[in-house]
């Protein structure tokens, strides 16, 4: 029996490796990233099967810590939240860039993210979609936000919401004039700005309504009138602009906060090659232009932007004259620790009265 | 021979208990307990000791939080039970038959959708822009938009309505059990409605309450949704916390250790209880 | 003296439901210190009749007066009465001294007298010092005491009992009887019993009612119930009897000559009076009141005579009865068998004469309400 059941096992071992040509891409990313008619080309075209899971970015290195890296083939957490992560679960396996076309990816980009991801000699991820963190207000109803801490004021006061996560504690510190960035490498530097952010964000505790958690509950909140000012990303004042053209993005003065999404292979990720596959095909600039106009944001695509559609253009234009695209804050790479402490000036804010 | 047979049935009977209990419960709190004791000193770096413990009794901010928990449970636990009863005693004494099945259902009717479904269900109605909001206004008993959610009392009704049911069951189990003649002779001896109640109703129902109050303490005190969705900034919730540690901090050391102490704390609050309505786990659990 | 007033008088009590109605227009005295009761099948509305007594519903209409002021307003709890339920209804989550003195604590009594007082009725009935025990460990008679103890510890006007003894076993339930009788008397208190056992409401009461329908079909001791009773169905219920139905043939000044379908001629009195020659009626006669003999010369002086087979032997040893089938009619006989001894060989197939005076054949129109046997 014993004997039996071992032979068998062996047996679908082998099937399952001599189907290896045909892989199952199990693929743990952001909704919109991944929209279902560029599924169905890439299955079309290649024969191997995607299957979709929709998280954020906590959630993929949680799920990842969880199995140690396994359970899925490819991830696209953000590229900030990469070597922190990778230095302390080991969650990630370094790309064999020989396996990627380089040539797809917007130079700059593709060597920004590199940079950051980077182990020793080994790059742990590639540019995908990027977009950013600033302001969505109703400009019928407040005149007087231009940056972060502006949704302290007493004008919008009951109206205001923003998520309690990391990007408020970077925004509000740019926007008090303290650069949380430099002090990356200085935990004692760094835990004095969160200090100074802390009490900012508990002071202005009285003019949030809620806490946004998901996009949708933004939106929500944004269209029935109940809040006018938020912090949340471009492509949620974007979407929200097509239902009302008085919601609309905007940039703060103190600049808003640049995001990209990568690609990393989790570290026991079964199809590699379905992976590497995966993010040939869809760095091509026509099915990049999709992705855009499902996710509502641009790729590191190279001439990915040419075929988008011209209202989303004109939106991202609008939102950024040439001055905000300069002024954009790129996130460095988080070390390892730092979220630690942001984690216990969050949980103080959210105790506050 | 029939010895080793029925010692042989015997385990294959437990088998399926034991497996559930230790691949279940025992292993997984073996595990998280492990890990709660491991102290993050570096990078890949542990070292064992109770430091996570520590963390808990030394930032106000955590014992605080449990400690709100606790007593917005105990209360929703006390609310839940204090409108419950009253259902529960209409449905098992002045109700029969069919009416008796309909209300039970209508108990339960909530509870065939989710609880997130449920809890959204709430905002809608609580919101700003919700349905109280505006049939308040329509009925001109409010100037402007009212904001109900988003407050401890939010939080407090999406508690008790997901935890009616569960004390709704044990209720009416307990008092269906009461002959109807010693509420009877209790009027008759020249007992006051009240006096029935504390005397003869309150000590037969006594098991029914106590079970009833401990799920209702253990859910609220575990609820995650309710809190999180219609407490909004000020949602304040140990859960929460324990959430928090695990998902977005990657603290799983701290997590596991909360999630200790809130079994412990939450066990202890059970055992006060217990020893103050003066009844015993056993009796409760044999009766409901 | 106080006693002029009854302590219970109903007057045209009546009580209907959506469908039908429960107790009909029912009118009753229960002068101080009677034991009472109400005898009735069930279903005969006696309970209804008692919940109305007691408070637990409302009559639709008519008027109740304990001690001669009107309760009918008064709830259930401030009325002078209290009742001995059914299963008694102890608190079981109460000690048995808790369950006497609770209706002393509801009067606000101080601790020490509520203590002394339901000391001395336990001791009363019997049972001194198992004030602190649970009520789960008494036995079946003990509990009924009890249950008598806490209603006679707030000194009702009147005790309602509402088939206590009908839980208890056949030999408890005789020794219950006596017991009950014993503390009504001990006590002097007014109780009213209801029953649908006819020897529990004989043995025990001043007075019966006897209950059909919703309505007393009569009220009297429990000789008059059963020697003269008053409808056919106070005849059929109370005591034993054989029913023949039959036709008035012939009419005298104090007997009646009647002829049953099968051809039996029978002789009787006019129980209610005002019965015709033509009339249809039933007619009651007592086991015990027909003689047997081996003889036909026997039973020859007797106005209603026959011979029958037996037909079974019913032993019972003072109780013991006879099944006669009359040989002419067909008709089967239940009859009582001396104690004498004289009858002892009789066995099933034997045939036997029998016969019985006319004077206690009771003959009712058959016209009334439905009968009991």
């Amino acid at each position: 029996m014993k004997c039996n059941l071992f032979l068998s096992t062996v047996a679908v071992l082998a099937l399952s490796s001599a189907a290896a040509n045909a892989e199952t891409l199990r693929l743990l990313t952001w909704g919109g990233y991944a929209p279902d008619e560029v599924i169905a080309m890439f299955e079309a075209e290649t024969g191997h099967t995607v299957e979709v899971t929709k998280s954020n970015n906590e959630e993929m290195i949680a799920k990842l810590r969880a199995t140690n890296g396994s359970g899925f083939d490819l991830a696209q957490p953000s590229q900030d939240r990469i070597a922190g992560p990778q230095a302390e679960f080991g969650i990630y396996k370094p790309l064999d860039m020989s396996q990627i076309d380089t040539s797809l990816f917007i130079p700059s980009m593709l060597e920004a993210t590199k940079g950051n991801t980077m182990i020793g000699e080994d790059v742990f991820a590639v540019p995908h979609v990027w977009g950013t963190d600033g302001l969505v207000l109703n400009t019928a109803m407040v005149t007087d936000v231009k940056d972060y801490t502006d949704l302290c004021n007493a004008s919008v006061a009951g109206k205001v919401s923003y998520r309690l996560k990391r990007p408020t504690l970077i925004g509000f510190a740019f926007s008090m004039g303290l650069d949380p960035f430099a002090a990356y490498g200085d935990e004692a530097a760094y835990q004095g700005i969160l200090d100074q952010v802390e009490a900012k964000l508990v002071e202005c505790k009285a003019n949030v309504k809620t806490y946004w958690d998901g996009g949708d509950e933004l939106k929500n909140l944004m269209r029935s009138g109940e809040i006018v000012a938020a912090m949340a990303w471009d492509t949620g004042g974007w979407q929200l602009n097509d239902d009302n053209a008085d919601i609309t993005f905007v940039a703060p003065t103190s600049g808003a906060l640049g995001w990209i999404d990568t690609f990393a292979l989790p570290a026991r990720g079964r199809a590699d090659e379905a992976a590497y596959a995966w993010i040939n095909f869809v760095m091509q600039p026509d099915i990049a232009a999709m992705i855009t106009a499902s996710a509502g944001n641009f790729t590191a695509s190279q001439g990915g932007d040419a075929n988008v559609d011209d209202a989303l253009k004109a939106k991202y234009q609008a939102s950024f004259p040439q001055e905000a695209i300069d002024n954009i804050k790129w996130y460095p790479s988080v070390p390892a620790g730092l979220e630690t402490l942001e984690g216990a000036t969050l949980d103080r804010i959210n105790a506050a009265k | 021979m029939a010895t080793d047979r029925s010692k042989l049935a015997f385990w294959l009977l437990l088998a399926p208990c034991l497996i559930w209990l230790v691949t279940l419960i025992i292993l997984p709190h073996v595990g998280m307990f492990l890990v709660s004791l491991r102290e993050k000193v570096g990078v890949r770096e542990y070292e064992t000791s109770f430091a996570n413990y520590a963390v808990f009794l030394n930032e106000p901010l955590y014992w605080n939080t449990f400690a709100r928990t606790a007593y917005m449970s105990i209360a929703a636990t006390v609310l839940t039970l204090f409108i419950g009863f009253p259902i529960s005693y209409y449905i098992a004494k002045l109700t029969r038959g069919r009416t008796k099945t309909t209300l039970f259902l209508m108990c339960l009717i909530p509870f065939w959708v989710s609880e997130l479904v449920r809890t959204f269900g709430w905002m809608i109605l609580l919101r700003e822009t919700g349905v109280f909001s505006n049939v308040l206004q329509y009925l001109g008993l409010a100037a402007g938009p009212v904001e109900m959610l988003y407050n401890d009392a939010a939080i407090m009704t999406g508690l008790v309505y997901t935890s009616m049911l569960f004390m709704v069951v044990p209720l009416v189990t307990a008092l269906d059990s009461l002959d109807d003649s010693l509420i009877e002779a209790g009027y008759d001896l020249g007992a006051s409605g009240f006096a029935i109640l504390r005397e003869i109703i309150i000590p037969h129902a006594m098991p029914g309450i106590v079970s009833g109050c401990i799920v209702v303490f253990m859910l609220s005190l575990g609820n995650y949704l309710t809190p999180i969705l219609l407490g909004g900034k000020d949602s304040l919730w140990f859960t929460g916390l324990i959430y928090s540690q695990f998902i977005t901090r990657f603290n799983w050391e701290l997590g596991s250790a909360f999630g200790f102490l809130l079994l412990g704390l939450s066990s202890f609050i059970v055992f006060v209880g217990l020893k103050l309505t003066g009844q015993s786990l056993g009796k409760t659990m044999a009766q409901s | 003296m106080l006693t002029d007033v009854p302590d219970l008088q109903c007057r045209s009590i009546s009580k209907s439901f959506a469908d039908f109605n429960a107790v009909k227009d029912v009118s009753f005295d229960v002068p101080q210190g009677t034991f009472f009761s109400i005898l009735g099948p069930s279903g005969c509305g006696k309970t209804t009749l008692l919940r109305m007594i007691a408070g637990f519903q409302k009559p639709t209409s008519g008027d109740l007066l304990i001690k001669g002021k009107s309760v009918i307003d008064v709830p259930p709890n401030k009325r002078p009465v209290s009742m001995v339920f059914q299963h008694l209804a102890l608190f079981p989550m109460m000690n048995i001294g808790t369950n006497v003195g609770f209706g002393l604590r509801q009067r606000g009594v101080n601790r020490s007298d509520i203590e002394k007082q339901v000391k001395r009725v336990l001791e009363r009935v019997g049972l001194a010092g198992v004030a602190e025990r649970p009520i789960s460990s008494l036995s079946g008679g003990q509990k009924q005491r009890v249950a008598i103890a806490r209603c006679m510890v707030l000194e009702p006007d009147v005790l309602l009992l509402d088939e206590p003894l009908g839980a208890l076993d056949l030999k408890l339930r005789e020794h219950m009887k006596i017991e009950l009788k014993q503390l009504q008397s001990e006590f002097n208190t007014t109780f009213v019993y209801i029953t649908h056992d006819q020897s529990e409401a004989l043995v025990m009461s001043d007075k019966i009612a006897v209950m059909n329908n919703g309505e007393f079909e009569q009220t009297g001791t429990a000789k008059e119930l059963y020697y003269e009773p008053k409808t056919a169905f106070v005849a059929g219920f109370v005591g034993e009897a054989n029913r023949f139905a039959a036709t008035i043939k012939s009419k005298s000044a104090d007997a009646l000559e009647m002829a049953t379908a099968q051809g039996q001629v029978l002789h009787g009195t006019d129980a209610v009076g005002g019965l015709k020659v033509g009339d249809t009626v039933n007619v009651f006669v007592r086991p015990e009141a027909v003689r047997l003999s081996r003889k036909a010369e026997g039973v020859s002086g007797l106005s209603n005579a026959g011979q029958g087979k037996v037909e079974n032997v019913l032993f019972n040893g003072a109780n013991s009865q006879l099944i006669l089938r009359d040989e002419l009619t067909g008709a089967e006989m239940s009859v009582a068998l001396p104690q004498t001894g004289e009858f002892r060989d009789l066995s099933r197939g034997n045939l036997i004469h029998f016969g019985w005076e006319y004077l206690q054949t009771r003959v009712y129109t058959a016209t009334g309400g439905p009968h009991g046997h």
